[in-house]
């Protein structure tokens, strides 16, 4: 079983919601990054999504298309983001790590290596924003044989048949865009994501996490009852970007945030 | 290596998922797929429909004025020492270049699908000016996504978008051209899926754009073909045509694919060199990778980070290519070079001078590479060069250039 699965099924063992963060690597700066995700871990994530940068984010907003030039100002690589899994590892076995990005950096690194680096890294998923199961014949078989889950998206616009196709290439679980945007938008409706949500466990056994538009508290809860986890970005990255020059005031900042949605989350349990 | 193409081969590509070879697809994110899945269902339902196809005629008949003319430049040929030159006046079209005839096309698809809203990337203005032509015609809501960059270099077209009523978004991210332009571009679409129609200006995107942006320029090589054979009788030897996405090179390329003995050159923007970095040739010195949701040659260094560009003409100043000029490279068919900001502004000039033809300054690059390509050639052969479009917009840049103040 995988890291992802049997965090996952741990917490739903225990009636729980999976907490997980998003936020991009070597933002604000490369050395800050392993101790971000130590922050993330001790505030409350179950798992954590590690944005890759690139130099063309198209599904995401300004928060995070601030966040990929931060980051490669200092120029972080799709290797060195590696290197900083590798680094978070040394301290915590315990969390899984999804990371999340676009194509063309593994494309350039060459899909057999960087499946090979990421595995050796021990990174658990991979969730490619512009990789859909049909252009995946190639690079999903070299995830699966290293026992990398692969991570597709769904969004309010995929038919029936797509859940069922998307769903059977995917593995750990699938990630439901809670609405029609880029990230970091407002416009998540709970009652539509509810609807939908409950649907989408109807074809597919895996656990449905939820993103885009989940920034408190209340909504976390709101969203965790209807799914198995929910997934938390541009607020987190926004609070990276205001105290990015501080980084005692940035890990509280990102406890402050993080704490009341885990707490919102496990109030669900009871 | 090159092989022989036949009419067989070309009906297969791209493939049902919009491969040409191990170029073009869909790299999306999963909000898209629908409506890519949606429009390439109509478009190929559409492709075959009569009546569809005679409302897109009629329109490049009546409101662009088709056929452009095949012009033989007698002057620009004695000049050149060697081959024949003719010129394709793409540039003579309603607005001014090879772009209205794609949007004619889009704009007619949106219609058949209902939507209401349009929305467009553009570089140099001329594919956003012909965007908001075609809004304004059938009086739909249109948006247009351009390079804040661009905003500056092309001010004349912004105004002639903002006088035809539309909304023109000066676009500050990354590099503030035409990429960055497209990447808002797409997310307005992804946001607004519900009502809006991408119009795509070049035969990039995801598929089915590369297919139907093609089958739309095609018309350029149809008219071409025809009308050498009547005013020449014969073909043309050589074909020459500048890329950027690769739209009029496409258009003017694609009727003549099977025509071995037709050359064909795709004139890249070199910038200020090759050897510089600073230029927007990624045929001519990219490599393959995944950029704007399509497999193709990009600019991009060795962690995949997509490269800033650079050329003085604004409508080539883009770091990918058309997925099909990829695989035309690949297997050979087509050859694709380049030429610098300083020789395509001498092609620009010397054109105006000899033929009293003004240029854009992307089709100047074309102009530049034909001349030496003619010198070469004997006099008994043809050239066609395509003269996408006309160098009003251009005026502004070449006056700088040259240190004049207007
Ligand atoms: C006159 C003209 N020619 C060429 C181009 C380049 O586009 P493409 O390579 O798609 O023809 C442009 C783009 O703006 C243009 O305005």
């Amino acid at each position: 079983m995988s890291r992802i699965t049997g965090v996952l099924q741990a917490l739903k063992d225990q009636g729980r919601k999976a907490l997980i963060p998003f936020i991009t690597a070597g933002d604000p700066a490369p050395d800050q990054t392993v101790a971000l995700m130590h922050t993330l871990v001790d505030a409350g994530a179950d798992i954590i999504e590690l944005g890759v940068p690139f130099s063309d984010p198209m599904a995401d907003g300004p928060v995070i298309q601030l966040a990929c030039e931060r980051a490669l100002v200092h120029g972080t690589s799709l290797r060195q983001v590696l290197g900083m899994v590798r680094t978070f590892r040394e301290t915590d076995d315990r969390t899984p790590v999804v990371l999340m990005g676009y194509l063309n950096p593994m494309e350039a690194m060459g899909y057999g290596a960087f499946a090979d680096l990421a595995k050796a890294s021990g990174v658990d998923g991979i969730l490619t924003v512009d990789l859909p199961p049909e252009e995946a014949d190639e690079v999903a078989p070299l995830f699966t044989a290293r026992e990398l889950d692969a991570i597709f998206l769904l969004s309010p616009t995929t038919t029936d048949d797509r859940i069922r196709a998307i769903s059977e290439h995917s593995s750990g679980y699938v990630y439901y865009v809670s609405f029609k945007g880029v990230t970091g938008a407002q416009g998540i409706n709970v009652a539509e994501v509810a609807e939908k949500v409950q649907h989408i466990h109807e074809l597919t056994a895996l656990p449905v996490a939820v993103g885009f538009g989940i920034r408190d508290a209340k909504t976390a809860a709101d969203v965790g009852k209807v799914s198995d986890g929910v997934i938390v970005g541009s607020v987190l990255v926004d609070t990276i970007a205001n105290n990015q020059d501080n980084p005692e005031q940035l890990k509280k900042a990102l406890t402050d945030l993080l704490h009341p949605m885990r707490e919102a989350l496990d109030g669900l349990a009871s | 290596m090159s092989i022989k193409l036949t009419d067989d081969m070309l009906s297969m590509l791209p493939d049902t998922r919009g491969h040409f070879g191990a170029y073009g697809g869909r790299f999306v994110s999963e909000t898209l797929m629908d409506s890519l899945m949606t429009l390439e269902r109509e478009y190929l339902r559409l492709k075959k429909d009569p009546e569809f196809q005679a409302q897109f005629d009629k329109d490049l008949a009546d409101y662009v004025g088709r056929p452009s003319p095949l012009y033989f430049a007698e002057r620009l040929t004695k000049k050149a020492g060697g081959a024949q030159i003719w010129l394709k006046r793409e540039d003579l079209n309603h607005t001014g270049a090879h772009k209205v005839n794609n949007t004619i096309g889009q704009a007619l698809l949106a219609s058949f699908l209902g939507k209401t809203r349009i929305i467009a990337e553009t570089g140099a203005g001329q594919h956003g000016v012909a965007t908001a032509t075609v809004c304004a015609r059938l009086g739909l809501e249109c948006h247009i996504f351009m390079g804040a960059e661009d905003v500056q270099r092309q001010s004349l077209n912004v105004y002639r978008m903002k006088l035809l009523g539309a909304e023109v978004h000066s676009v500050t991210g990354g590099t503030r051209t035409l990429k960055d332009a497209m990447n808002d571009a797409m997310r307005d679409w992804v946001t607004n899926v519900d009502d809006t129609f991408y119009i795509i200006g070049t035969v990039a995107g995801p598929h089915p754009y590369p297919l139907l942006v093609r089958d739309f320029q095609s018309v350029i090589g149809r008219e071409t073909r025809e009308q050498s054979l009547r005013q020449a009788g014969k073909l043309p030897d050589a074909l020459v045509a500048c890329v950027g996405g690769g739209s009029n090179a496409i258009g003017m390329f694609y009727p003549f694919l099977t025509d071995e003995s037709v050359e064909l050159y795709g004139v890249e923007a070199g910038g200020l060199g090759i050897d510089t970095g600073k230029h927007a040739a990624p045929l001519s010195a990219g490599r393959p990778g995944v950029l704007h949701g399509n497999r193709t040659y990009l600019m991009e260094d060795e962690n995949g980070q997509i490269s800033g560009t650079h050329s003085v003409s604004a409508g080539l100043d883009y770091p990918g290519v058309g997925p099909e000029h990829s695989w035309l490279k690949d297997i050979g068919r087509a050859h694709y070079v380049s030429v610098t900001d300083d020789e395509a502004m001498a092609g620009f000039h010397l054109l105006t001078r000899t033929e009293g033809i003004m240029p854009a300054l992307e089709t100047a690059h074309a102009v530049s590479y034909a001349m030496k390509l003619a010198a070469e050639m004997d006099k008994d052969k043809m050239i066609v060069i395509n003269i996408s479009g006309r160098g009003d917009k251009d005026i502004n840049t070449v006056a700088q250039l040259d240190g004049i103040k207007l």
